[in-house]
């Protein structure tokens, strides 16, 4: 069992930096657990100091119920992939596999077992014997990948593996790592996984769960579906999902029928779900939070349709990204491309957003309060 | 149709137009070529003079060596040579080259040794003092090696080590020249720590790290270690001098000298043939090394 869990965590960097501000995490055997954040947020630190090549200034790291704070990188049961491969250069890919087999005195028998058995799983046989500069940037990585998958580590480490790929490798080879890791987890072999990206794709794709970072805190930890749809605070909210949440400044008022939401000339009256959810004690001030996806075009006299003026527009094949102006405020929205171009005729299109989708945040510090 | 025929005329016009500048531009890149290697064969064979008119004239007789300046011998001879080699001492030059190669080879192993590993705890560790005691190193390469003659001469003098080897080998061994320790850290710096990283989760301990990732790493720079300690220790005529006294250790640079302090008339061209063979050895070890001099191993190690 590799469970890894993370209490309190603190790293103070040499000038005094403090980078990580007491962190827990926990991620249970067999969890592929995606650590997202901004430039540094400390995703790659909190990973180094799992992995035993950052020291720790506080807390406690666990794996598998057993506390590693001071156990060397090697004594630790991770592996590790970096974002520039991290090969040996000057061994061939079948000494890279081995090395840390044979520093461990492994016998020459198991290591060419398992030397073929990874190269078959990664399809790198054919470039065993290639020098790492001979090797395109993909393949590099599966070797890189295979260097950690041949020590039947109880938890795998990525440090942001697949940004020196280019669109379409990293779609394949996200593929891989999320098949490679169901495949582990079915053979009933130790497949932790502690993932860093700053891509959200990434991270939503691949992730059993994902935990946001910000400034050396977690901000949210969830799996996909619930970040997306219940993001606790504003920062999530605004770094999860494609364009960006649109978040507009609004008075929340309390009505007779519910709620509703006042941005400049414009009101959005809630639904009934999300009547329901907000805090009683939310605060008047807040932000409106609504996805682009989740406007649609309003019925011709729909008295709660919203008056937007078209401005830029971005064409994307199947649909559009519009940036449009409600009530003062600047919003995106996608619609999809037909029905769009016939809206959109006069400069003006009237929208309909979707009342049980809105999120209010409180201003002062962010908090979702429609999560109730 | 004839719209067509202008356009063709005139691409043809064009097409002629290019070729032309395309062969002027070829015959005024040539001259200017030419031109640049003529001015720089002149002044690498004005620099080079010396060493050919050496070579020259270390296979003339010795009247002729100061009759003409030219380089190239009247009558060549290898007397000098043969005279050469047997000295005026009871040993023949084989005897000091291979005393030069026992000064030599343990000294270029342990400043290999002893550097890279003094570079990769500068370059790659923390610990406390780190900033004074490279500071302190840098400064010993400031400090004219004189400064330094007289303590250190009068240290293996008390130990007992004069007249051995003991004072040329045992610096070396401790990273005594600070200016290959320095050189190895810049080059350190820069390769990214990744690597070294990789293996410690591989498993590696520090030293395992050394020897398997770093020094491989290294190795243009090592080489060019190996490179520049040798042809020093060749060239070094000081060190010898001071703490050898008996002529059977002499390396080559002493017992060239010797030569001229013992023979009455100097036999010159004896002197120029053995300086001649006592150059032999860097210029092959040179053109041996130069590949790796050169060829930079850490290359595609890391794709950026
Ligand atoms: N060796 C160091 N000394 C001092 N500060 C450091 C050091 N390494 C990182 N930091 C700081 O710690 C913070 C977190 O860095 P880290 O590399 O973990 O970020 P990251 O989330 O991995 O970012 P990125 O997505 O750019 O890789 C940053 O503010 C960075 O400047
Ligand atoms: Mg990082």
């Amino acid at each position: 069992m590799a469970q890894l869990s993370i209490r309190n965590l603190e790293k103070i960097y040499g000038g005094g930096f403090k980078a990580v501000h007491g962190v827990d995490l926990e991620v249970a055997d067999g969890e592929f657990m995606v650590l997202v954040g901004p430039s540094g947020c400390a995703k790659s630190t909190t990973l180094r100091m799992i992995a035993g090549l950052e020291t720790i200034s506080g807390g406690h790291i666990s794996i598998g119920g057993k506390v590693v704070n001071n156990l060397a990188p090697g004594d630790r049961g991770i592996a590790m992939v970096f974002q520039n491969y991290a090969l040996y250069p000057h061994m061939k890919v079948r000494k890279n596999l081995s090395f840390g087999l044979r520093l461990a005195g492994e016998k020459k028998a198991e290591i060419e077992r398992r030397v073929a058995e990874v190269a078959e799983v990664l399809e790198i046989g054919p470039l065993l014997d290639r020098l790492p500069k001979q090797l395109s940037g993909g393949q590099a990585q599966r070797v890189a990948l295979g260097r950690a998958l041949i020590k039947k580590p109880e938890v795998f480490l990525f440090d942001e593996p697949l940004s020196n790929l280019d669109a379409k490798l990293r779609a394949s080879m996200r593929v891989r790592i999320t098949e490679l890791h169901r495949r582990l987890k079915a053979q009933g072999r130790s497949s932790t996984v502690v993932y860093v990206t700053h891509d959200q794709v990434e991270a939503m794709t691949m992730g059993d769960r994902i935990c946001v970072m910000k400034e050396g805190r977690i901000m949210q930890v969830a799996d996909p579906a619930t970040l997306y749809e219940r993001p606790e605070n504003l920062f999530v909210a605004g770094f999860i999902g494609m364009p960006e949440m649109n978040l507009v400044e609004a008075e929340l008022e309390r009505g007779p029928e519910g709620h509703a939401l006042r941005f400049g000339d414009q009101v959005l009256r809630l639904g009934p779900e999300q009547n329901a959810r907000i805090a009683a004690d939310a605060p008047k001030a807040v932000t409106l939070g609504l996805r682009p996806q989740h406007f649609r075009l309003a019925e011709p006299n729909d008295p709660e349709a919203l008056a937007a003026q078209v401005g830029k527009v971005d064409f994307l094949g199947h649909e559009v990204d519009a940036h449009v102006t409600i009530g003062g405020a600047k919003f995106t929205v996608v619609l999809p491309v037909e029905l769009f171009r016939e809206a959109a005729q006069g400069g003006t299109i009237r929208l309909r957003a979707d009342e049980n989708r809105v999120h209010i945040f409180d201003r002062a510090s962010g908090a979702n309060v429609s999560l109730a | 149709m004839s719209q067509t025929m202008l356009d063709d005329s005139a691409a043809f016009d064009a097409d002629a137009e290019a070729a032309r500048h395309l062969a002027l531009q070829e015959r005024r890149g040539r001259i200017s070529m030419i031109l640049r290697y003529a001015v720089l064969t002149a002044v690498g064979v004005l620099m080079l003079y010396p060493l050919i008119w050496l070579i020259g004239a270390s296979f003339k007789n010795n009247a002729e060596i100061f009759a003409s300046p030219g380089f190239i011998p009247k009558d060549p001879t290898l007397s000098g040579y043969v005279k050469g080699w047997e000295t005026s001492t009871p040993y023949t030059f084989g005897r000091f080259f291979w005393n030069t190669f026992l000064i030599i080879a343990p000294k270029v192993i342990f400043t290999v040794i002893s550097c890279a590993a003094v570079a990769y705890g500068f370059a790659r560790f923390q610990f406390p003092g780190k900033r004074i005691l490279f500071a302190s190193l840098i400064a010993t390469l400031l400090l004219p090696n004189v400064v330094t003659r007289i303590p250190q001469y009068l240290l293996f003098s008390e130990m007992g080590w004069l007249d051995s080897y003991l004072p040329l080998w045992v610096p070396s061994a401790f990273a005594g020249d600070a200016f290959f320790v320095f050189m190895l850290v810049q080059f350190l710096r820069s390769i990214p720590p990744d690597m070294e990283e990789a293996a410690r989760v591989d498993g590696a301990k520090s030293w395992q790290v050394l020897i398997f990732i770093v020094a491989p790493m290294l190795t243009p720079a090592l080489i060019s270690v190996a490179l520049f300690q040798f042809m020093w220790t060749m060239n070094d005529f000081l060190g010898p001098l001071i703490y050898l006294s008996s002529v059977e250790k002499f390396p080559v640079s002493l017992a060239l000298k010797l030569s001229i302090d013992t023979s009455e008339a100097f036999d010159w061209n004896r002197i120029l043939a053995m300086s001649v063979l006592a150059l032999a050895p860097s210029l092959v070890v040179f053109f041996m090394a130069q590949k790796y001099f050169i060829e930079g191993i850490s290359a595609g190690g890391v794709k950026g």
